[in-house]
């Protein structure tokens, strides 16, 4: 048979197995922008940030000579660099359990057939509408010791009120190295700001869950003569799964890489009590030049984000590949 | 329901104070950005204004509009481009999928998913080397490039509600891959641009790490500017809060106007299928 051109389109054969074929790589062509694109700006340049931690580049003029894993050897006996392992962890479970646990109760009872649910909805979500930096602003104020929270607190007899994040002090300090584990209460105010801003987000996911759970099932559990409380805990809250771990993978990476919020809200903080890695890297990289360890600390959440993202992502995978 | 009228209130007074909590930082912005200087004190914070003054928008919007500006020039364009990217990604990964196109699509999913420290340095050293660095061109292709993988997530979820069924009767009359985007799909895709342009708008709007690694100076955007602005002690902070209020209230509007888009937008990138 005669092959055309592959840019024009004889169409009096469209169910040729060459036609087939053809077709195949004509889809393949429509998305090679992307996948070169995502090839060379994500992996490609993923590889060359790796290939950075490995060099000696930590002044101004670059230097690619190899200098196998001292950095990451800096990073892990830096003491600024164990806050921020430890502000991360801290700040991943806080922020994600409470997102969730106010999520979760703000779509349960927005879901008791409530006068004006629009209205309240809208509130609960509108901070997902502003930035990061908007928040950090606004809430630097509402913590600030002198002014805020702390006006009110003092209006109703507290006289010595949290510093909030000024504070240095660690909680529970469990000594390893020379790093104090625990909970450093500066991070508290950061938390709250960071969930005031996301859990409206929890609770939307919430709700269209609750709202997809066919009325059935509550109707028969309570025919059954289950408690609303039973209904809850045993019909609806094993059908909200599926969410709860949608919630756990978006809270947790926004979580393990938050940056702009920091930035804007405490900076890192008096002995580091409220830095995170993704600031520590820029502010190391672009006002220290410290490009290789910038990069050590970048390739080091990459890797902490990688934890949680990549096994979502097989999972996924897989439950599509075998519908 | 079956709540009693005791729970009912519980119910509502649980619901309102929350409300008014969520609502609190508004309201300190708000009461704050309409303060004459004098009054914009530390220990007058939730204080009313005993007037209303709008100086401090003059000031601000004097010193924030061509960062406005600037945003609004990368918002506009980087919106458009990732959003036809996406559109024609999500068509062809959920009509003509193809040996190995689901692998495809969870490698250009990861790309979501990074901290873009991971990528900065060797990002500035391209748009460098491009001579990019430092202008709002760079910074819209930055954001088409690493929109791709949302917005072909939200474009292919949306794509798996139209019925195959109609593609294969065009493909059967004997429509092109591209003749059936233009004449089926894309007459369809209209409130998928519109999840996908409000989801982009409002995190290019309000996105800060390439913002304030890649520009400097003129080039920088709202966001960026408004840190500055707060970061330097001189700043009123009725000045400070009539700039969050002007840079916050694009998306705001948008959420206002569009909001059940908006949060149709949300599940959408979080939820899949």
């Amino acid at each position: 048979m005669a092959q055309a051109s592959p840019f024009t389109t004889p169409q009096t054969h469209p169910k040729k197995r060459s036609g087939r074929n053809r077709e195949k790589w004509i889809a393949f062509l429509f998305l090679l922008p992307s996948i070169l694109a995502i090839a060379i700006f994500v992996y490609g340049f993923i590889g060359w940030t790796g290939y950075i931690s490995l060099s000696k580049w930590n002044t101004f003029v670059q230097d690619l000579t190899f200098s196998g894993l001292d950095n990451y050897r800096f990073l892990f006996n830096d003491f600024r660099f164990q806050s921020d392992l430890r502000n991360t962890i801290i700040f991943t479970v806080l922020f994600t359990l409470l997102c969730i646990g106010l999520g979760l109760f703000l779509a349960v009872l927005l879901d008791q057939k409530i006068k004006w649910e629009g209205l309240f909805r809208n509130i609960f979500i509108f901070p997902m509408a502003l930035s990061f930096i908007v928040t950090g602003v606004v809430w630097q104020w509402i913590f600030n010791p002198s002014t805020g929270i702390n006006l009110i607190l003092k209006k109703i007899g507290i006289t010595d009120p949290p510093l909030w994040y000024v504070q240095t002090r660690v909680v529970l300090p469990l000594h390893i190295g020379q790093i104090q584990f625990g909970v450093p209460m500066a991070l508290i105010a950061v938390v709250i700001a960071a969930v005031w801003q996301l859990s409206g987000f929890t609770m939307a996911m919430y709700l269209s869950g609750l709202r997809s759970i066919p009325d059935e099932l509550k109707e028969a559990a309570r025919v059954d003569g289950a408690t609303e409380w039973q209904t809850f805990r045993y019909i609806l809250l094993p059908q909200l799964k599926p969410i709860t771990f949608s919630a756990v993978i978006i809270l947790g990476h926004i979580s393990l890489k938050i940056f702009d919020l920091i930035y804007a809200m405490t900076g890192p903080g008096a002995a580091f009590v409220t830095d995170m890695p993704g600031l520590y890297m820029v502010e190391t990289t672009f006002k220290g030049s410290h490009y290789a360890q910038g990069a050590s600390i970048a390739i080091i959440m990459l890797l902490l984000v990688s934890l949680l993202i990549v096994p979502y992502l097989i999972f996924t995978f897989r439950k599509e590949e075998t519908p | 329901m079956t709540l009693s009228r005791t729970g009912q209130i519980i119910l509502y007074a649980i619901l309102i104070i929350l409300a008014l909590l969520f609502l609190t930082p508004i309201y300190i912005m708000v009461i704050t950005s309409i303060k004459p200087i004098n009054e914009a004190t530390l220990s007058g914070m939730w204080k009313l204004p005993s007037h209303v003054d709008l100086e401090s928008y003059q000031i601000a919007f004097e010193k924030l509009s061509p960062n406005i500006l600037n945003s609004f020039y990368l918002v506009i364009p980087a919106t458009i481009l990732s959003a036809v990217l996406g559109s024609l990604n999500g068509y062809i990964l959920s009509k003509w999928r193809f040996p190995g196109s689901n692998i495809l699509f969870t490698l250009i999913l990861f790309g979501m998913f990074i901290p873009y420290q991971s990528i900065l340095i060797p990002l500035i050293q391209f748009l460098q080397k491009i001579q990019l660095y430092n202008t709002i061109p760079g910074l819209i292709l930055v954001h088409v490039v690493y929109g791709i993988p949302i917005t072909t997530l939200i474009f292919r979820n949306f794509y798996a509600n139209i019925p195959t069924e109609m593609i294969e009767a065009a493909k059967i009359d004997g429509n092109s891959i591209w003749g059936i985007y233009q004449r089926i799909i894309l007459p369809l895709s209209i409130p998928g641009f519109v999840v996908v342009g409000i989801w982009q708008f409002t995190q290019i709007w309000n996105e800060f790490l390439f913002a304030v690694t890649i520009t400097n100076t003129s080039q920088q955007p709202i966001m960026v500017a408004l840190q500055n602005l707060s970061g330097s002690q001189i700043v009123q902070w009725n000045i400070q809060m009539a700039g969050a209020l002007l840079a916050a209230l694009p998306t705001l509007i948008v959420y206002i106007f569009l909001g059940k888009y908006f949060i149709r937008g949300l599940l959408a990138g979080s939820l899949k299928g």
